[in-house]
């Protein structure tokens, strides 16, 4: 595949479902993550379960393109609809091993901010908030961030803490209190990076294809440190397209199209 | 519709609204508390896909707490963040909670407790001086906690599929923290898409809500929810969460959005004729799942 063949969103997509094992219990979240879901269950991830937080529990992806959790084809052949206290019990009570998380801001030790820009205090945007964001981050076993590269989004200190990753690095979650194990890859419109085992720092593990070292370096806010040896990420295959296309036929997630 | 808003809502409750989620969101209801120009309301609710942002925007709301305040598939809500960012058309607050401690919050008052421990929130902005969490140690493990007080709502508005007279509710679907909130609250107002017989709802106690009860009015209105889906009966309208995006962009435009949608049309009736019988048709489900039925019997 060339990479005019397929969108930056459809990549992302294809390494949001690549971190989906076989077998992982998986807490969605809201758009690409929704896609990711689906295609890892057509690909190499059969036994995946997916649960959402508006109470549903699924171990197939669903009839039809979702938008939101809520749509009624996300229910329509659920295992099990309940309410968000169940789903949630299943996150504190470690029962969920990865989680899918998007950002407006992150910083070097994968702290999110979906809050407040500028802080609490001094506020120059108000965002959404945390959705089930903060309890994912909290309490998963491991969790993925989808966000979009940009120096303004990469800095070295968020100046709110919507959703906690490593705090200032090393031991901080396990000091704080914190039971999930904190995030293991933040897949962005430039590459993949994931955590320093020790320091909890962010590296760069991988650059998509047609992005160079410099424009990852130039949009990120601090000085990224890089794995020994910085891959590329693998583009989507003929299949993961063909499945993402059948997911979004209309391209509103991965083609842009009708915003 | 109008007589249960005017007599349970009052100026300054606390009204949880969109417990579901994106779906089953009572659209309905909130478009009628604007017309009734109710003031200083608190909303409650985990996210709020674009309903609450129509409330702000309207200057009814003086307070927000909740877990996302936005419109899911679009991202921000224009309404909310001129109401934080500049006052307009007035300043909110907003109480920043997870949708985890929303659920909590409302079981803690559902259970009549004053609070409960999670796991979640410890080392977040959310946590801070001023806001209503606390630390404390398990006095049995030793461990962090962070502590989430009770919430008890003044109103719930419950919106499902169907309902008998004294109120005892039908849901399916995910419900998110629509029991939680029902249990919580003073009042709870039902809003469904049918009212059925009482043996209806006797024959599948399992598939029910909550008890009539605790209800406190039960108000027909097919289609309340749209644009947010209602399952069995329609399906969401993305576009209308589109349109309502590029509408709200600006002061002028939301102000004409609401004219049109809201303070124009006196019922749900008149909504649904000026949303046209083409739209609703094309809303309608498109293939039927029924479930099968089981053996109560003894």
């Amino acid at each position: 595949m060339r990479a005019s063949d397929y969108t930056m969103e459809e990549l992302m997509v294809v390494a949001g479902a690549r971190e989906i094992r076989d077998n992982d219990v998986v807490f969605v979240g809201m758009r690409l993550p929704l896609l990711a879901f689906q295609l890892a269950k057509d690909t190499h991830a059969p036994h995946a379960i997916g649960i959402f937080e508006n109470g549903i529990l699924r171990d197939r992806p669903a009839g039809e393109a979702l938008y939101t959790m809520g749509d009624t084809p996300n229910t329509e052949s659920a295992i099990w609809t309940t309410s968000m206290m169940d789903i949630m019990a299943l996150l504190q009570n470690e029962r969920v091993s990865l989680g899918f998380i998007g950002g407006a801001e992150v910083d070097r030790f994968g702290n999110l901010n979906t809050t407040y820009i500028g802080g609490r205090e001094r506020i120059k945007i108000r965002l959404p908030g945390s959705g089930g964001g903060s309890d994912i981050a909290s309490l998963s076993k491991r969790f993925v961030i989808i966000m979009k590269h940009e120096k303004r989004r990469f800095l070295e200190r968020v100046s709110y803490i919507t959703s906690p990753g490593f705090g200032d690095g090393r031991d901080w979650r396990e000091k704080i209190g914190l039971r999930g194990g904190g995030p293991c890859a933040v897949i962005t419109t430039k590459g993949i990076l994931r955590f320093n085992s020790e320091t909890k720092e962010m590296i760069l593990h991988s650059i998509h294809p047609g992005i160079t070292l410099e424009q990852v370096l130039e949009n990120t806010g601090w000085n990224l440190k890089c794995a020994p040896k910085i891959e590329r990420t693998k583009p989507p295959t003929r299949f993961e397209l063909k499945m993402i296309r059948k997911y979004d036929p209309l391209g509103f997630w991965t083609r842009n199209t009708m915003k | 519709m109008k007589e249960a808003v005017f007599r349970f809502v009052e100026d300054g409750d606390s009204v949880v609204m969109g417990a579901a989620l994106e779906a089953a969101i009572p659209f309905a209801t909130g478009h009628e508390i604007i017309r009734q120009r109710k003031k200083g309301l608190t909303l409650i609710g985990p996210i709020s896909d674009m309903l609450f942002d129509q409330m702000i925007g309207s200057g009814c709301i003086k307070k927000v707490i909740a877990a996302w305040v936005g419109n899911v598939i679009m991202g921000v809500g224009y309404n909310m963040r001129r109401a934080v960012e500049a006052g307009i058309p007035k300043k909110i607050e907003i109480g920043d909670y997870t949708n985890f401690t929303i659920s909590l919050a409302l079981h803690a008052g559902a259970l009549g407790i004053p609070f409960i421990p999670t796991k979640s929130l410890l080392g977040t902005g959310m946590i801070s001086e001023g806001q209503p969490f606390k630390e404390m140690e398990c006095p049995y493990t030793k461990e962090k906690l962070a502590l989430v007080p009770a919430l008890k709502p003044d109103v719930a508005i419950v919106q499902a599929q169907r309902a008998d007279e004294e109120g005892n509710t039908h849901f399916w679907g995910g419900s998110g923290v629509t029991k939680e909130a029902a249990l919580a609250a003073k009042k709870v107002l039902v809003v469904v898409e049918e009212i059925v017989s009482k043996k209806t709802i006797q024959r599948d106690p399992n598939r029910t809500l909550l008890p009539g009860f605790l209800v406190h009015a039960v108000i027909p209105e097919p289609w309340g929810a749209h644009p947010s889906p209602m399952q069995g009966y329609y399906n969401r309208d993305h576009e209308e969460y589109m349109t309502y995006h590029q509408d709200s962009r600006d002061r002028k435009g939301y102000l004409k959005w609401l004219e049109k949608w809201v303070s124009g049309v006196k019922s749900r009736e008149e909504y649904l004729n000026l949303l046209g019988e083409e739209k609703m048709k094309s809303l309608l489900l498109k293939r039927h799942r029924r479930s099968l039925p089981v053996d109560y019997g003894y």
